[in-house]
């Protein structure tokens, strides 16, 4: 498929310029001038349209396809987000405004969604305060693994470890170290979960924190998790809830309840934000009161008067993780998503998550390896382990799902799981298409059994066919230079 | 009525399948005494309710100022062919392109994004994208510690207040010296760069326009920083590339910047566009995805994610980042928005902002009030000193409709009476003179 860039044409144009109306002309002087050309494409407003379309229909998504990635939760957007976040009175608002004398009236609405996000956060989690600043799931994580560095600072704490599971989210180590921890990995027991006795021989008084994903990135919920966080407390560190699967509880557990002094949320997961293809998503924190002090700043607070306001009067905050207030144009999808769900809604959505993945896991544990064979939450990981004895792959098996029209699970993760086929699949399917998704996994099982030559040619239908990725690294071509 | 499509009837089959007699056995592994204390959310609402709701919301906000504030994020015209194809849902449905098979439309698209970054900054390499133009500063300064191992990164205080803020928060955990070098008449101050720029400094960071409007070119301290072995970070604001030297041209290391102004709109604060371009030599320093052409095995021009050793997922706590979920459907919106414009379109775009400005700076200065504007050269913004407190200046010119710019009193001491004024192509010569009318108003009264 050619390249936008392959199909320009001089003197061609997408978008009138608008005519110069002042009389004044800039004088530049050209030790400041650009000497290159912008190497730009020269096409019209069709030729973007119908290439950028033309890119979309190759292309699998939510809408068009069933997208069991687990551990990305991919549920269904409910459209009328897209238009709420698009009011101009949102869309067309500069970030300064509220902080310039008299602008912070002309804010109100916006001021009073971030506002009220945070009170039903708290409530959805059992939190005391929020920020909704952090950009993605990681910058949480990071903005989490801060404000326990700022915690123990302040109380002049000297630790330097923090604890996470061995089927934790690459993301936690990633976002430890950048808070300057150094990482011990905790191994799973037989059962799938953090193994209680390996956690107490690592937990000692330089562990800062312990990072944990409930459930876990099996779908299992830990029975013991409570335990867990008395035991973490008894140390001195702080125990931090990654939301990544939260849509899981939602109504169920609230990580502040049972011992949970950080949490962040993906709200592009459980609030059904888009993915947009990799972001953007958001991914607030929310803490308990003893650490308020150490969130980022600003905060909108109310004053007596009704009105909004923000308040920038914390020494001990960690300071700017962002810009201004977050992902806002985010943040909007995800409260009307709240509102519209409501207390019920969300309950029946991951009452639904819970069912459906149970689902998926009764049916299917004949044809796959189960290695934590018990019941699981909102997401269940099978192994390829059999079929690979014939020769078939857990990425075999993905690629056999891309020809037959649905987007693969995640494959290879968590890395404690060999050959893992991690699904979730979501409140918002119907069983009519989890059966049709079940059927074409049991025929891929039966294939491997009797005929595991057909996969090296899978997919077969697709425009192209295992693009050679060693290639990719080895003869880096990352734009194009016609 | 609940969202999600099951029937009763259905519901009871999979249970019966499932092998249980009720949903909440589903949840018997959470022990009751874990139970919520409390879960009080308003019960939900209909779609129209909630339309309208937000809509209230929404015209609390007064999007309809004229505004001449900009402070890193400006208010540019956004063609409305790059709503139409970021609202395909296969663009803003999908997730990040694990499955090349099943992503080539994604794939070619960010393929085609990198490209357009890297020849708009005139540099050889570009990831995928980052949050935003302050995490891609910092994130260049831990690309250029892990380039030559060295902790001291200097920072010119024209870099945008809130990224020097920003970088502050960030590396608060990290053993790195951040040393801010101030500026002299609003312009980075050439003698103590050089006297800072030593072999312990791990790189320097500029920025082109600075906060203050004024442009610049670095490539005199690019070259001496070089034979320092310091990395030189510069970050950028995309349009004025347009007519500006770019980062290539002066020959530095690595280029960032914050890209909202290309097709994203404002949307109080977010989400935005990082952009992160370097030299060739520094890829594999590079945090973020970065997709790389290659062939299928039937010879057929493919695209992947490539590189993915540096990343989180396989990496863990050695990553070059902990970055994961990116910004890409405003990656695609800026590669639509610059393909749309064009090599000539950006050029003449970029030269209205520059004269527009020269104009409200002719227009600015007849103002009896106005004592002094910008430090020419810029490119379509300048600071403002006023006769007056530029706080009150604003309160009063707000409540006229308009939000004249950014006061300088609040970051730095002495410069209480100072604004910063941005002009772009959507402020017409009747707006820009009916601006400077006010303002007299506002400052003879």
């Amino acid at each position: 498929m050619q390249l936008i860039f392959d199909k320009s044409k001089p003197e061609r144009t997408g978008f009138k310029i608008p005519k110069k109306d002042v009389p004044a002309t800039a004088k530049l002087p050209d030790n400041l001038k650009r000497k290159s050309e912008i190497n730009l494409p020269e096409v019209s407003e069709l030729d973007v349209i119908r290439h950028f379309s033309i890119l979309a229909n190759i292309h699998f998504c939510v809408d068009t396809h069933f997208y069991p990635l687990g551990s990305c939760t991919m549920k269904y957007n409910p459209k009328f987000m897209e238009k709420a976040a698009k009011f101009p009175g949102f869309e067309d608002i500069h970030p300064l405004l509220p902080q310039l004398s008299g602008g912070g009236i002309l804010t109100q609405g916006c001021l009073e969604i971030l506002y009220h996000m945070e009170k039903l956060l708290n409530e959805i989690t059992g939190m005391d305060a929020f920020t909704m600043q952090p950009l993605a799931g990681a910058h949480g994580e990071l903005t989490g693994a801060m404000i326990i560095a700022a915690y123990h600072r302040d109380k002049k704490h000297k630790k330097k470890y923090i604890l996470v599971p061995d089927s934790s989210h690459g993301t936690n180590p990633a976002s430890a170290t950048i808070a300057g921890y150094e990482v011990i990995v905790v191994p799973s027991d037989k059962n799938g979960v953090m193994d209680i006795d390996e956690y107490r021989k690592h937990l000692t008084s330089d562990v800062a924190g312990v990072m944990l994903t409930c459930p876990n990135t099996l779908g299992i919920f830990n029975p013991h998790i409570k335990e867990i966080c008395e035991m973490g407390h008894k140390v001195g560190a702080l125990l931090y809830y990654d939301g990544a699967n939260l849509n899981a509880v939602m109504g169920k557990l609230r990580p502040g309840d049972i011992g949970f002094d950080i949490v962040h949320l993906n709200l592009h997961k459980t609030f059904a934000t888009p993915h947009g293809g990799g972001g953007p998503g958001a991914g607030p924190v929310g803490v308990k009161k003893h650490l308020s002090e150490f969130m980022p700043i600003s905060k909108v607070i109310r004053r007596t008067d009704g009105t909004f306001c923000l308040d920038y009067n914390y020494p001990k905050s960690i300071g700017y993780i962002a810009p201004f207030y977050g992902n806002f144009g985010v943040i909007v999808k995800a409260y009307a998503y709240i509102l519209m769900l409501g207390k019920s809604g969300l309950i029946d959505a991951s009452e639904k998550a819970v069912l459906n993945a149970n689902y998926v896991r009764t049916k299917l544990k004949n044809s796959y390896k189960l290695p934590y064979d018990r019941r699981c939450m909102h997401e269940c990981v099978f192994s390829a382990e059999r079929q690979k004895e014939k020769g078939v792959s857990a990425l075999d098996i993905a690629k056999y799902l891309i020809s037959k029209g649905y987007h693969p699970p995640t494959v290879y993760f968590p890395l404690i799981v060999k050959e893992a086929l991690m699904i979730e699949p979501t409140e918002t399917e119907s069983k009519e298409t989890l059966d049709s998704f079940i059927e074409v996994m049991k025929e891929a099982a039966d294939l491997a059994e009797k005929k595991p030559e057909v996969f090296a040619d899978m997919p077969d239908n697709t425009p192209v066919q295992r693009p050679d990725e060693v290639k990719a690294a080895r003869d880096l071509n990352l734009k194009w230079n016609g | 009525m609940n969202y999600t499509p099951h029937t009763p009837e259905e519901v009871k089959q999979m249970l019966s399948e499932i092998g249980v007699s009720s949903i909440s056995e589903l949840f018997e592994d959470i022990p009751v005494s874990m139970r919520p204390a409390s879960f009080d959310i308003p019960e939900g609402k209909s779609e129209l309710e909630v339309i309208r709701h937000l809509q209230e919301l929404a015209s609390k906000n007064s999007g309809d100022l004229l505004t001449f504030i900009g402070a890193g994020f400006y208010s540019h015209y956004i063609p409305a062919a790059v709503d139409a194809i970021s609202s395909l849902p296969e663009f803003y449905t999908a997730y990040t392109p694990y499955q090349p098979e099943a992503s080539q439309g994604w794939l070619q698209a960010i393929y085609e994004y990198q490209t357009a970054i890297c020849h708009l900054t005139d540099m050889d390499v570009s990831n995928a994208s980052l949050y935003d133009g302050g995490t891609a500063l910092y994130e260049a300064c831990m690309t250029a510690v892990r380039i030559n191992g060295r902790k001291r990164i200097l920072v010119d205080a024209g870099v945008n207040i809130i990224y020097w803020t920003m970088l502050k928060c960030y590396t608060s955990n990290l053993s790195l010296d951040m040393v801010k070098i101030p500026v002299k008449n609003m312009r980075a101050d050439r003698q103590n760069i050089y006297k800072q720029l030593d072999e312990r400094t791990s790189a320097i960071i500029l920025q082109n326009p600075n906060f203050f409007g004024c442009i610049d070119d670095f490539s005199d301290i690019v070259e001496y920083a070089h034979k320092k072995g310091v990395i030189v970070i510069l970050s950028v604001y995309p349009i004025s590339l347009g007519v500006l030297k770019t980062p290539g041209e002066m020959g530095v290391d690595i280029a960032v910047g914050e890209g909202q102004s290309l097709g994203i709109p404002l949307s109080f604060g977010g989400p935005y566009l990082g952009f992160m371009t370097s030299k060739k030599e520094f890829v594999r320093k590079m945090p973020g995805r970065i997709i790389g052409r290659t062939l299928d095995k039937h010879g057929r021009d493919s695209y992947v994610m490539t590189l993915q050793a540096r990343e989180q997922h396989i990496r863990r706590e050695k990553a070059t980042s902990n970055i994961c979920s990116n910004e890409a459907l405003c990656a695609l919106r800026a590669v639509i928005y610059l393909s749309l414009l064009g090599k000539k379109g950006l050029r003449e775009l970029a030269l209205i902002n520059l004269d527009k400005a020269a104009f409200t700076k002719e227009c600015l200065e007849k103002i009896p009030g106005v004592l002094k504007v910008g430090q020419p050269p810029f490119f379509n913004e300048f600071t403002v000193l006023l006769s007056h407190n530029a706080d009150e200046v604003v309160h009063k010119m707000i409540s006229k409709g308009y939000i004249p710019g950014l006061p300088l009193g609040r970051f730095y001491r002495g410069m209480d009476n100072y604004l910063l004024v941005a002009i772009t192509e959507q402020r017409t010569k009747e707006e820009i003179v009916k601006f400077a009318e006010s303002l007299e108003a506002v400052l003879c009264n």
